[in-house]
């Protein structure tokens, strides 16, 4: 399959919850240096689980597709049940084959992720070797 | 010899890999060429029939190699128009290169607030080696920008070039993202009015124009083997020997010496004295079988046939919407590659999508973030040209830039 599949294309065109949440608990920025994409993650946690999530981003199809069905993903998670996504979940929530030139394409979601949630339990953020085991 | 664009092609056996139903064009040259045949074969011949380390030993293959070695810095050295080859000093690459410069010149020649002078579209590797010098001495580094058109600011570089402080300059003599050309002649003349050394990062311009150290007055000329036909892992950096002599060594170990005890060493003399340790000499010499295959086709025609595809590339790109093409305006004024940006298709999307179209582009910053950042872009799409392309490759790759804007923006 290809990596432009429909879905993919048509969360790039249409995302799903892009803008800017009022009163966010926590708010995080990641950038991909080497190709510029930049994304920023608003999360409203309330009793330990995300009550809303706005996001900002720049960048290619890729990174913005997968930010978008993401923040789908996350309505009433726990933190504990985000900061426990995986790269496997991205892959599988993108179901397109992506190969190693753009794995963080499609990973800087979850690196943005982690860390905004590390940063609202006052935790250090982290390398992307340490979030989703892509080397920078 | 008339030009013979498929009897070139012929030459490169890499040109008749397909890609599923499509075949290849190769359109990234500004990154690395690919290699004729005769090249591939002297690297070849040379680990089938002569290898043995140089210099030392007096043995049949030990002269042999050292022979075809110094044949090498000879053909290299009549290419770029030195007095004698021993101004030729062959590095890995371009970087090397200049990081010599910068280490062996730079630290013997720069003190603290010592102004070096770069401009905004330098790659990286003209940049880097002078901020380490910047962080170790603390010289100053003054930027020269550009105008809208990629043009040099001569203005900013005359005022700079007022400062009694100023020890070098160093430019690229084509640039690897808008394909403009600083005039060089000029600014030596002004740098060297200066008091001041010019150092020209020819990684580019190598490629596409014949370069004379002599008559251009050039003090260090650095440049990568792998972007003119040649394999990876050869550079060569061009020092007047004056300036060479000069200089302390940089890296120190085997073949760089003369004496050694346990308490001091003498260099070796030139070029030697910046060669530590085996040198690759497959790789030079087929730097040198490459130099010669341009010249038998003739670095005019060579530099005719890239204009000619240049320009068209650029008449059929500027009739897409919503396309920035970065730098000149008149493709007159760009040699080897084009640069450009479109509303909505990020560049890394784009040459994914060509990509699996076997037609290979380049996207990214092409390591000079400062002219990225100058062009207020996060990354931009390259066509680069070589004496193998030809005008029907560009032509099915701008078709292909015109369906890939229609599926990500459609």
């Amino acid at each position: 399959m290809d990596l432009y599949a429909e879905n993919v294309l048509d969360h790039y065109k249409h995302p799903r919850n892009a803008g800017v949440l009022k009163k966010a608990t926590v708010t995080h920025r990641e950038e991909n240096l080497s190709c510029g994409d930049d994304l920023t993650i608003e999360l409203r946690i309330t009793d330990g689980k995300i009550a809303d999530i706005r996001w900002q981003g720049t960048g290619c199809a890729i990174s913005q597709a997968a930010m978008s069905m993401l923040s789908e993903e996350l309505a009433g998670k726990t933190t504990d049940q985000t900061a426990a996504l995986t790269p496997d979940d991205i892959r599988r929530m993108l179901g397109v084959p992506v190969g190693p030139r753009r794995i963080k394409c499609a990973l800087l979601c979850l690196h943005t992720l982690k860390n905004a949630i590390r940063k609202w339990q006052k935790k250090p953020v982290q390398d992307w070797i340490q979030t989703v085991e892509v080397e920078n | 010899m008339p030009f013979d664009i498929s009897a070139i092609r012929k030459q490169f056996p890499i040109l008749t890999r397909k890609f599923g139903k499509h075949a290849l064009a190769y359109l990234d040259n500004a990154a690395t060429t690919q290699k004729p045949e005769c090249v591939i074969d002297a690297i070849e011949n040379f680990y089938r029939s002569s290898n043995a380390n140089v210099n030392r030993g007096v043995h049949p293959l030990a002269e042999e190699t050292t022979v075809a070695y110094d044949d090498a810095r000879r053909s290299v050295g009549a290419f770029i128009g030195a007095k004698s080859p021993h101004e030729i000093i062959f590095t890995r690459n371009a970087s090397e290169a200049i990081n010599l410069v910068a280490r062996s010149w730079g630290e013997v020649n720069l003190k603290r607030n010592d102004v070096v002078i770069l401009s905004v579209m330098e790659h990286h590797s003209n940049i880097v080696p002078w901020l380490q010098l910047k962080e170790k001495i603390g010289i100053h580094i003054e930027w020269i920008g550009i105008d809208a058109e990629g043009n040099l600011s001569m203005l900013e570089l005359k005022k700079a070039l007022k400062r009694t402080s100023v020890k070098l300059v160093s430019l690229t003599g084509l640039s690897n993202v808008l394909g403009t050309r600083p005039p060089l002649e000029e600014i030596i003349k002004l740098t060297h009015a200066a008091g001041a050394k010019i150092l020209i990062d020819a990684a580019q311009l190598i490629a596409h124009a014949l370069v004379n150290v002599q008559s251009m007055d050039i003090d260090f000329l650095a440049f990568s083997g792998h972007k003119i036909y040649a394999p990876m892992g050869i550079g060569v950096l061009y020092g007047k020997s004056e300036l060479l002599r000069s200089m302390p060594p940089f890296l120190g170990g085997g073949d760089m010496i003369q004496n050694v005890t346990q308490e001091e060493f003498t260099s070796a003399e030139l070029p030697r004295k910046f060669e530590a340790g085996t040198p690759s000499v497959a790789d030079a010499i087929g730097l040198q079988t490459a130099i010669e295959w341009m010249n038998a086709i003739g670095m005019k025609e060579i530099a005719h046939h890239e204009e000619t595809l240049i320009k068209h590339t650029s008449q059929l790109l500027s009739r897409i919407k919503g396309i920035r093409i970065l730098g000149p305006s008149d493709p007159k004024n760009r040699l080897g590659c084009l640069s450009f940006v479109i509303d909505g298709v990020h560049p890394h999307d784009l040459t994914d999508i060509l990509g699996k179209q076997g037609i290979c582009l380049r996207a990214g910053h092409h390591c000079t973030q400062p002219l990225h950042r100058h062009f207020q872009i996060p990354a931009s799409t390259r066509l680069s040209v070589a004496v193998y392309n030809t005008k029907e490759e560009i032509e099915m790759c701008v078709a292909s830039i015109e369906k890939a804007q229609k599926l990500l923006n459609g």
